[in-house]
């Protein structure tokens, strides 16, 4: 892209370069065309966490125009789920936000629930809802320790590893996989959750919220972390919806929308929580939506622990015919992911596979407002900015 | 016994007629283009509104911008297509409105070789969402800023979400990738 030079490059080269100065009576051809510098980064970039990659011009450091590039881990899957039944489907879930596996089952099985019309025993709400927060904490914990350590902080990282580890420990004792889990089945869970299990999840709610103040300690007021976020890759609230972003990021704008509250799925609607919603649209905010989501989470962790102690034993599994065979019609089913809406479109024409499914991945459609988020910032903000997504590139490609 | 939850609600989808007018939406969209609406459904608590594909635009700036609407929030663009249709494309628009915590289903039936309107100037979010429209379809947009292949890479052949395209490519596909891109070993 060359342009004429604007009068702001003048006066610039009139206070000098590295490579000279315009001096007083200097010639200077103003019809002289200025380019971009057009600069790739990623795909194997440390800090596109996965396999994004950006296309940028510059002018100086400064961001001009930006490209967002992917497809890199494109895996097929809604071609996959036509030739697989309902329940085959179930582990690709999985793979897609691989960070929070339970919150994806939990979208695909509710989906599939609502078609059939399959009502789900009441305990196995609560324990969906138990695995799914926990995922959501698990989800923001690697969120912030990777965000802080592209942004510079270390000590966080190893900090929020800690108290991960012991949210994974707790998705093997339950499910048998730490990362990959599968728990959920249509109509329910695969099991019920074991001894110990309760308890176990009891101490960590209660270690956690003074967890949480150790990562303030470290970034909540600290003047590198608040120059690296405050002002940082802004988006108004009707820009961020005009572009399709949602969850937590839009949130960070002042958007007071959250699925589990606007439109309550499972037991969400019995349990007490607050939406957690700032309106700095910057970064900082972003950081503040979602360090408080922990904190309201594990809130919501507790309230199930209570009732699952209430209320022992019981189904976990509605009786799902093997040969699952689903009314002819079309369902769309939203739901509250880590990331923001994650919707599941399945089609049937009665047979035992879904006639076509459709994947709404929140980190997908949350990438489009990122050149809007990084134009006019520096190349060292671009990072913050993909941390403050929170892209999963597994689900941006699917 | 384990079915009998299933039967249930689908009896009691088919049985009851729905009034539709007392959607707003579909109230709304009568009031301004009273011959767009080709169909209506109500399934599993979703109403679906099958427009002409004409009036797609209009009818969504129509949503949009209504006091009593509001749906400012585009869900996703999907493709679906099947092929023993005379129609065989399907393109649905889930529209979400932020204040009313409503959703909304619209559809437009197209043709082999027929364009749709593109939605980007009503949401922008449409960009990406039309873009693997048309990388997994082949549905093209009228006025979309930028149709390119988005998932897929820029010289893949054919449309992979088709009901003709087979699960692992097309035969000769791969043999040919292999001797196009590895043309080096082969000499060795």
């Amino acid at each position: 892209m060359a342009k004429k030079i604007e009068s702001k490059v003048i006066d610039v080269l009139k206070r000098g370069t590295p490579f000279g100065r315009l001096e007083e009576g200097d010639v200077f051809n103003e019809n002289l065309k200025i380019e971009d510098v057009w600069i790739n980064m990623g795909p194997q970039h440390p800090s596109t966490h996965g396999v994004l990659r950006l296309v940028l011009a510059l002018q100086g450091e400064r961001i001009v125009d930006m490209e967002v590039v992917i497809g890199y881990l494109h895996r097929g899957t809604e071609k996959l789920a036509e030739f697989r039944t309902y329940h085959q489907f179930i582990p690709l879930t999985d793979r897609l936000d691989y960070l929070a596996s339970p919150a994806m089952n939990f979208g695909y099985v509710l989906a599939v629930e609502k078609l059939a019309g399959i009502e789900v025993p009441i305990r196995a709400e609560y324990i969906r809802v138990l695995m799914a927060e926990l995922a959501r904490i698990s989800s923001h914990l690697l969120w912030l320790a990777t965000h802080a350590l592209d942004i510079g902080a270390m000590t966080v990282f190893l900090y929020c590893f800690r108290e991960r580890e012991m949210i994974l420990d707790l998705f093997e004792m339950a499910t048998g996989g730490r990362l990959i889990t599968t728990y959920y089945r249509i109509g329910g869970v695969a099991n019920d959750l074991p001894d110990y299990f309760l308890d176990r999840c009891e101490e960590f709610c209660e270690i956690f919220p003074k967890r949480v103040e150790d990562y303030d300690a470290l970034l909540y007021s600290n003047r590198i972390w608040l120059s690296r976020t405050v002002n940082i890759a802004k988006i108004s609230a009707e820009k961020g919806l005009a572009l399709g972003l949602s969850g937590p990021s839009i949130r960070g704008s002042g958007v007071n929308w959250d699925l589990r509250r606007s439109n309550p799925y499972s037991v969400y609607d019995k349990l007490d929580f607050e939406v957690a919603v700032f309106d700095g649209c910057d970064v900082y905010a972003r950081y503040l939506v979602r360090r408080k989501e922990m904190l309201e989470s594990c809130k919501i962790v507790k309230q199930c622990i209570e009732w699952l102690k209430k209320n022992p034993g019981g189904e976990v599994q509605a009786k799902v015919p093997k040969v699952f065979k689903p009314p002819v019609g079309e369902v769309y089913q939203a739901v509250e992911a880590p990331k923001g809406e994650l919707g599941f479109y399945i089609v049937s024409d009665g047979s035992q596979r879904p006639y076509r499914l459709k994947i709404r991945a929140p980190s997908f459609a949350n990438l489009m407002s990122l050149p809007e988020m990084c134009k006019g910032h520096l190349v060292a903000d671009v990072v913050a900015a993909i941390g403050s997504i929170d892209v999963v590139l597994g689900e941006v490609d699917r | 016994m384990a079915e009998e939850p299933i039967k249930d609600r689908e009896k009691a989808d088919s049985e009851v007629p729905i009034d539709f007018s007392k959607f707003v939406e579909v109230r709304k969209i009568k009031e301004k283009y009273p011959e767009a609406i080709v169909d209506l459904k109500y399934f599993r608590d979703e109403l679906t509104i099958v427009l002409k594909k004409e009036y797609l635009l209009n009818v969504c700036f129509l949503l949009r911008d209504d006091p009593e609407t509001k749906y400012n929030f585009l869900t996703e663009v999907i493709g679906v297509h099947y092929p023993n249709r005379e129609k065989p494309f399907e393109v649905v628009y889930h529209l979400y409105s932020v204040e009313y915590a409503r959703r909304v289903r619209l559809k437009v039936m197209l043709g082999e070789d027929e364009e749709v309107e593109s939605v980007y100037p009503v949401w922008p979010s449409a960009n990406w969402y039309e873009r693997e429209c048309f990388d997994m379809f082949g549905i093209r947009f009228t006025n979309h800023p930028d149709l390119r292949r988005i998932l897929l890479p820029e010289d893949w052949e054919g449309y992979p979400l088709r009901k003709d395209y087979p699960l692992e490519g097309p035969p000769g596909y791969r043999e040919k990738w292999l001797k196009e891109h590895l043309s080096l070993y082969n000499k060795l």
